[in-house]
């Protein structure tokens, strides 16, 4: 210890006394680093306000906050970040949805005004906005699933020569996956026309509590083993995970939960009206979707409620306008039958206008729900249109349904773009499989295949089972055998290609290029180009009493018509699907319970 | 040999139950309150000392003025939650507990992370080892009053707090290494800036020995001074250098490896002494060592590919019932996570096992008496803890 080294080696240090001081950087006016997390941007456009930030940050540094003209599906809501609560951990950046919020690498900020440190990013205007530098995730979110489980169908080879059913329904594994995806934002119960909770219905599949996720879609609907297979899921277009990924698969995970519990069980779940009779009556036409679930919501409030029905089944459109290799018809009976279960008694073949008059249930009951759905077909109108051999897409179905024999030739076309035009000529697909072993079907529609009308699922699957399907082409004419054993029938379809639809107001105007004319010999055309409501069961006086709006009946928001009797609802006055139906038959219902006890009240 | 220390055997008398009889009525006796804000205490705790002239008799250690609760708050959290708190469980090096933390997540949740995030881990850890080093370095030399040394290692601190900026995005709080990987890989050209790092680390590291290692004063100040008894090794829970200054090769990344450690080939250093001094050099030489497997990683490590597996939903994240216990060796020794996890969305127990706890408290009152005021600075920095993960 103690050598001369040892007391003279630190004096080397004196050679730092002629260099410059070392000590950290001054931060100001120093640039942060390219990812530096700093203050917050957000591309308002992108964000859809579904507060999966606001979800995550730990600190409760993010509050949503109502915003000036949001866009459609956005909760209208934008992230504020109280700066004094941030830890800047960016997790509101790796959790966001549409990678909207960022972070910019500004990281030095004085203002004098504490609450200036309060901010919503994007809205309120600052200087980083721009930046092009900060922290960003890297590729697709990393902390929710991008993918939905692939769900097990019947292969085209297995299917088209029968109506089973298609989808086979996902696993508890599968469903499982795919309800973990859901960050719970709500977008898509402010979407879904009937309000259904679905993201409580999805974390009660995660939870593996099927009777209360019954017990929740029966909160809002009472036809969910059918929209669980047929919805048109307006919710999965808003859906938070669609902007990275696929949106979750709402509809499946909805037939997941019904799927899994037996009817007798759901019979309990639902169990039957817990209040005393009201000794109303309640008189339903049409027992679809609208007019069920509207008698569904009367019973459960005590009142009397008889549904009229046409046909020889109850389902409405559901049975008689949707195949049943979409839709089993045994799916469709356990629905009905929980309806049923509420007192509700449908009376079959029985029509309005022929067996009993509109007049005669005024006179009966204490109110009247008209929901009569669209079932007559449109036609063309072009030449040819009347002759033998041309049907009505709504009417083939129906009679499919019942049972009736229908001609199946073995060429057939298809004019339509609609799912109806897919539900028609995949019908008729599978008569001719059965029938002749091959599948001879030419769909034409008007809309080409980037603005078309039917589900992507329903064309691709139309192409899977050997169906062609011409985009762009309108018709022109029906060709018919000008002489011979088959004169006047149906000989085939002549169309033009279509150039463009809407004129510059908007207006349905097509216009054609002459020159591409194409014949597609056939033996049937099948127009599936709409649907209208077949009103002559109202009779003269009171088509002349109702208020009309377009050609339907007009409703105030209530589903109340100009007649204080009668309420009207489902497809014939809004359309155009059954979840917007069984919307309106919880509306309708409302209104009349407001009505009826008014009237009881006065009564007293 | 001459000294200028009194004989202090005198004082203070021992009693019949073997403690020392302290009477401060007497005059002969002074408290003295060294800490919490004191240049010679390593961050917020305090030493009550009791001293005789300038003999510290008897001392006891005061912790309390960070705690922070960080334990129970991790269990009102979700996991993804807990990950942006845990780094401030320590302050000077908090990487340990992103990746302990990561690492027990992704063992009970059985999440796969890829290669590559393992090495930038391992590089993440070393660096924040250096940095801690770093402070090591100049605290030591600053409680002996060689200030110009914690100027030196502050400044390439602040170069390395640089090149954390680059890669993680933070320069103290990473909040970089997530419960299935880290956040992104190397940026563009980081090997050559921290090549630059590395060497003006080492250049000035070659001073540090010149003036602190190979000075007088130091030594006569440190070597002897400060004697932890290796066989009070197991008992007190001593890790990490303060360990291996006695002689006891332990050593988490040899020992039991971890993340890439099996692949990097290296020597722990051991000194023999464990006195001030040695534990000094460990430092030293385990700083060097570091510099040296930081550019190994940055040879060996594989670039560009996957750096994070997706997680599942982690708004709504439930981990199986289990317990883990994921341990590291940072810079002062073995550093640990207990977790315990309960099947429901929160962890149900997460425990932080920070060497400091048992290298300021106890072992600290055990050392303090005998020693003299100028020694205690130098005796708790030699010991190298940081407060902030005593209390969590």
């Amino acid at each position: 210890m103690g050598s001369l080294r040892d007391v003279l080696s630190p004096f080397t240090a004196w050679k730092h006394v002629i260099e410059t001081p070392v000590t950290i950087k001054n931060p100001i006016g120093r640039e942060a680093a390219d990812r530096y997390r700093g203050f917050h941007q957000n591309d308002t456009d992108k964000c859809i306000g579904c507060g999966s930030c606001e979800d995550i940050c730990q600190n409760a540094a993010i509050d949503m906050i109502p915003v000036d003209n949001p866009k459609d599906g956005d909760s209208g809501l934008r992230p504020q970040i109280d700066y004094g609560r941030c830890c800047w951990c960016a997790l509101c950046v790796d959790v966001c949805m549409t990678g909207s919020l960022t972070m910019s690498n500004e990281y030095t900020w004085v203002d004098s005004d504490p609450d200036a440190f309060r901010f919503i990013p994007g809205v309120d205007k600052m200087p980083w906005d721009d930046f092009e530098k900060g922290y960003e995730r890297q590729g697709d979110r990393m902390l929710s699933g991008l993918t939905r489980p692939e769900m097990a169908e019947l292969e085209p080879e297995a299917r088209i020569g029968n109506f089973d059913e298609i989808v086979a329904g996902y696993s508890r594994e599968q469903a499982v996956l795919e309800a973990d995806r859901c960050v719970e934002c709500g977008l898509c119960v402010a979407t879904c026309p009937a309000h259904m909770d679905i993201p409580d219905y999805i974390a009660a599949i995660r939870e593996g509590d099927y009777d209360l996720g019954t017990q929740i879609l029966y909160e809002t609907n009472p036809f969910s083993e059918v929209c669980g297979r047929v919805c048109t899921h307006k919710c999965e277009t808003v859906c938070a995970a669609q902007y990275e990924g696929e949106p979750i698969a709402i509809r499946w995970l909805k037939r997941h939960i019904i799927d899994n519990v037996s009817e007798e069980r759901r019979l309990e779940i639902v169990g039957t009206p817990q209040v005393l009779p009201t000794g109303q009556k309640v008189a339903v036409v049409g027992a679809g979707p609208a007019g069920l679930t509207a008698a569904y919501d009367l019973a459960r409030s005590g009142h009397a409620v008889t549904v009229f029905e046409a046909q020889d089944k109850p389902g409405g459109m559901m049975r008689y306008g949707i195949p049943e290799y979409r839709l089993p018809y045994d799916a469709l009976d356990r629905d009905i039958a929980v309806i049923k279960a509420q007192g509700v008694e449908i009376k079959t073949g029985t029509r309005i206008g022929t067996d009993i008059t509109l007049d005669q249930l005024k006179a009966d009951y204490d109110a009247t729900v008209l929901s009569i759905g669209l079932h007559l077909g449109r036609s063309t109108r072009v030449p040819g249109s009347d002759a033998p051999g041309v049907e009505a897409a709504i009417d083939l179905l129906r009679r499919i349904t019942a049972g009736e024999e229908v001609p199946v030739p073995k060429k057939v076309a298809v004019i339509g773009g609609g799912n109806v035009a897919m539900d028609i000529a995949r019908s008729m697909a599978r008569l001719q499989k059965q029938k002749f072993g091959e599948v001879g079907v030419t769909v034409t529609a008007l809309e080409d295949f980037d603005h078309f009308l039917a589900d992507k699922e329903e064309v691709t699957e139309s192409f899977e089972e050997g169906i062609e399907i011409l985009d762009a082409r309108g018709p022109q004419e029906i060709v018919t055998f000008k002489s011979g054993k088959r004169k006047g029938h149906v000989k085939g379809l002549r169309t033009w290609k279509v150039t463009s639809i809407f004129d510059e107001q908007g207006r349905f105007t097509p216009q054609y290029d002459e020159g591409d004319e194409m014949v597609h010999e056939v033996e049937m055309v099948v127009e599936a180009i709409g649907q209208m409501a077949d009103i002559s069961l109202l009779g003269d006086e009171l088509t002349e009493a109702l208020e009309w709006n377009r050609g339907r009946i007009a409703v105030d928001a209530d589903g109340h018509t100009s007649e204080p009797w009668l309420w009207g609802g489902g497809d014939a006055v809004h359309g155009p699907d059954v979840i917007h139906a069984v919307a309106d038959g919880h509306k309708i219902a409302a209104s009349v319970n407001v009505a009826l006890m008014a009237k009881a009240e006065a009564e007293k | 040999m001459f000294s200028f220390q009194p004989d202090r055997s005198q004082y203070p008398d021992v009693g019949p139950d073997g403690k020392f009889e302290i009477d401060l009525e007497t005059g002969k006796f002074l408290k003295l309150w060294h800490g919490p804000n004191h240049p010679g205490i390593t961050g917020n705790m305090s030493v009550e000392l009791t001293v005789n002239g300038d003999e510290v008799v008897e001392g006891y250690t005061h912790v309390g003025y960070l705690h922070r609760g960080f334990e129970k708050l991790m269990e009102r959290r979700t996991f993804i939650q807990v990950f942006p708190i845990v780094c401030r469980v320590c302050v000077p090096e908090p990487d340990f507990n992103e990746y302990c933390y990561a690492a027990a997540v992704e063992e009970l949740a059985g999440i796969e992370v890829p290669e590559e995030a393992n090495w930038i881990r391992t590089l993440i850890l070393e660096m924040g080892r250096f940095n801690s080093y770093m402070m090591a370095m100049g605290g030591i030399a600053g409680a002996l009053g060689n200030g110009v040394i914690g100027q030196w290692m502050t400044y390439v601190r602040d170069l390395m707090l640089d090149r954390f900026e680059e890669l993680t995005g933070a320069r103290i709080y990473h909040m970089f290494i997530l419960p299935g990987g880290v956040r992104a890989g190397l940026p563009e050209g980081f090997e050559a800036r921290m090549e630059e790092v590395l060497q003006t680390a080492e250049r000035y590291l070659d001073d540090v020995e010149k003036v602190l290692f190979t000075n007088a004063v130091f030594k006569k100040r440190t070597k002897g001074v400060g004697y932890i008894d290796p066989k009070l090794f197991e008992s007190y829970g001593v890790t990490g250098p303060n360990a291996r200054a006695g002689g006891v090769a332990k050593d988490v990344r040899k020992d039991s490896p971890y993340l890439v450690y099996d692949q990097l080939s290296f020597e722990v250093p051991v000194e023999q002494d464990s006195d001030i001094w040695a534990r000094s050099i460990v430092r030293y030489r385990d700083l060097r060592l570091t510099i040296d497997l930081i550019r190994q990683i940055l040879a060996k490590m594989p670039k560009g590919g996957e750096v994070m597996t997706s997680l599942p939903n982690v708004l709504h994240w439930k981990i199986p019932r289990g317990e883990t216990y994921i341990k590291g060796e940072s810079s002062r020794g073995e550093y640990g996570y207990y977790l315990v996890t309960d099947g429901s969305g929160y962890p149900r127990r997460v425990n932080v096992r920070g060497p400091s706890y048992t290298h300021a408290m106890a072992l600290l009152e055990h050392l303090i008496p005998g020693t003299n005021i100028a020694d205690v600075a130098a005796l708790m920095v030699s010991l190298h803890t940081y407060p902030p993960e005593i209390e969590r």
